[in-house]
């Protein structure tokens, strides 16, 4: 049996999840990222992806942006955008995949936004499958 | 001495607006309930938010080359308050209470010959400060159409303060705003936001975890300053939106009890009114009887 640390998903208006598992997959600005118990402490920000929470009952959320903090086994996830994803039908996704798509196409934005935006967008298709 | 009839209106105007007050506080009361869920469900993101940020302010190395939403501009000369208040009137010392300190602020930094930039956010507070502060507002907001106040709104407010800022248009950024304690006592309360006020216990505290950081510090930083500042302007929002709904309770509640007491001496006058123009009539008769 693994070892479990706490998770605890807050928005601005409220804690979205709070609970244990062994392992959280975060996606981190630089790149994936699996959170197991006694990791280090550490400060982190997210891009657009999947955070998994692993266990029985699997939890997946979607989320644009956050922020991390991992200390003393507690993980606290920071963002306004996540979303179950067991909670988000087709119809939503397609439109935000169509905004992304068109704010994609257009030429003025900088790299950084390009960097983020793609990622989205590669998020969203793969909730479709 | 006022005729029957007059008593008689005026007791059935001071009743409906009994009625008006007594609706007021409870629809009050029923938004008191949310508004207070959502002020307290705010309270640990930006809680956490403000630890992340003295977590990585403690490890910057070189103080000089932090990023300026952190430290400031290193000058004190112009400040901008952001002056938080109600779209809606009828709600006891709520509006006043932020704008005195307000004043009060504005009265202190106008005397230190510093320069004075206000941003209103509500119309209650706006038609009080533009009375003495017309020229120095800067921009105005208000949600009014809006039935509930959610994060979008802070971020417009939030990008508000940051573009400023990157103009350089100011150097001190303070909000004012009513922190909700409890039903009957909201506090009225500035606090600052640029540069980050740090409470050196809580850095104590902590001082013992060393972290991990990915990116480095600094890119962090840049992310989450302006993230913090959206949340503090944000919670601000929260506990405004309480305390707002809090006040109106406890001032309707008030209002609905004088008009009650109102009610009971007004019925009082006009009952002895008619009992003496009774007494004063059975005279009339039997005097009139008795000189036949």
């Amino acid at each position: 049996m693994l070892e479990k640390f706490k998770i605890e998903i807050i928005s601005p208006d409220s804690s979205i999840i709070k609970t244990q598992t062994h392992e959280v997959i975060i996606p981190s600005y630089e790149g994936e990222m699996g959170i197991l118990k006694d990791h280090i402490p550490l400060i982190t920000f997210l891009r657009p992806g999947f955070i998994i929470i692993q266990g029985e009952n699997m939890k997946k959320f979607f989320v644009e942006e956050g922020t991390v903090e991992f200390s003393n086994n507690n993980l606290t996830v920071l963002t306004s955008t996540a979303k179950d994803i067991a909670n988000m039908d087709k119809k939503s996704i397609d439109t935000l995949i169509h905004e992304s798509e068109k704010k994609l196409n257009n030429h003025e934005i900088s790299d950084k936004e390009r960097y983020l935006l793609s990622y989205k967008l590669e998020t969203l298709k793969n909730i479709n499958q | 001495m006022p005729s029957l009839d007059d008593l008689k209106k005026r007791i059935k105007s001071v009743k409906s607006t009994q009625k008006i007050t007594k609706a007021m506080k409870m629809v009050a009361a029923a938004k008191l309930r949310k508004a207070q869920e959502s002020a307290e469900k705010g309270r640990p993101y930006s809680q956490k938010m403000h630890n992340i940020i003295l977590n990585l302010t403690k490890t910057i190395s070189d103080p000089e080359n932090a990023p300026k939403l952190l430290v400031g501009t290193g000058q004190n000369k112009t400040h901008l308050c952001v002056v938080l208040t109600a779209d809606r009137g009828l709600c006891g010392g709520f509006n006043s209470n932020i704008c005195k300190l307000a004043k009060t602020n504005f009265r202190k930094i106008i005397g230190e010959g510093k320069n004075l930039k206000i941003i209103t956010v509500g119309t209650k507070g706006l038609d009080q400060i533009k009375r003495e502060y017309d020229k120095h507002i800067v921009k105005r907001f208000s949600f009014k159409d809006r039935k509930q106040i959610s994060f979008n709104e802070a971020e417009i407010i939030g990008k508000e303060i940051i573009d400023l800022f990157n103009k350089n248009e100011f150097d001190i950024c303070t909000l004012f705003y009513n922190n909700f304690k409890n039903v009957i006592t909201q506090i009225p309360q500035a606090q600052q936001i640029i540069p980050t006020e740090q409470s050196i216990s809580d850095v104590e505290d902590r001082i013992n975890s060393s972290y991990e950081f990915e990116p480095e510090e600094d890119e962090i930083l840049e992310d989450l300053l302006p993230k913090n500042i959206t949340t503090q302007v944000f919670k601000a929002f929260l506990e405004n939106a309480a305390s707002e709904q809090g006040s109106r309770m406890t001032a309707m509640d008030n209002a609905t009890r004088n008009a009650g007491d109102l009610v009971d001496k007004l019925t009082i006058n006009y009952n002895r009114s008619r009992q003496a123009s009774i007494t004063k009539e059975l005279i009339e008769i039997i005097s009139g009887a008795e000189s036949l």
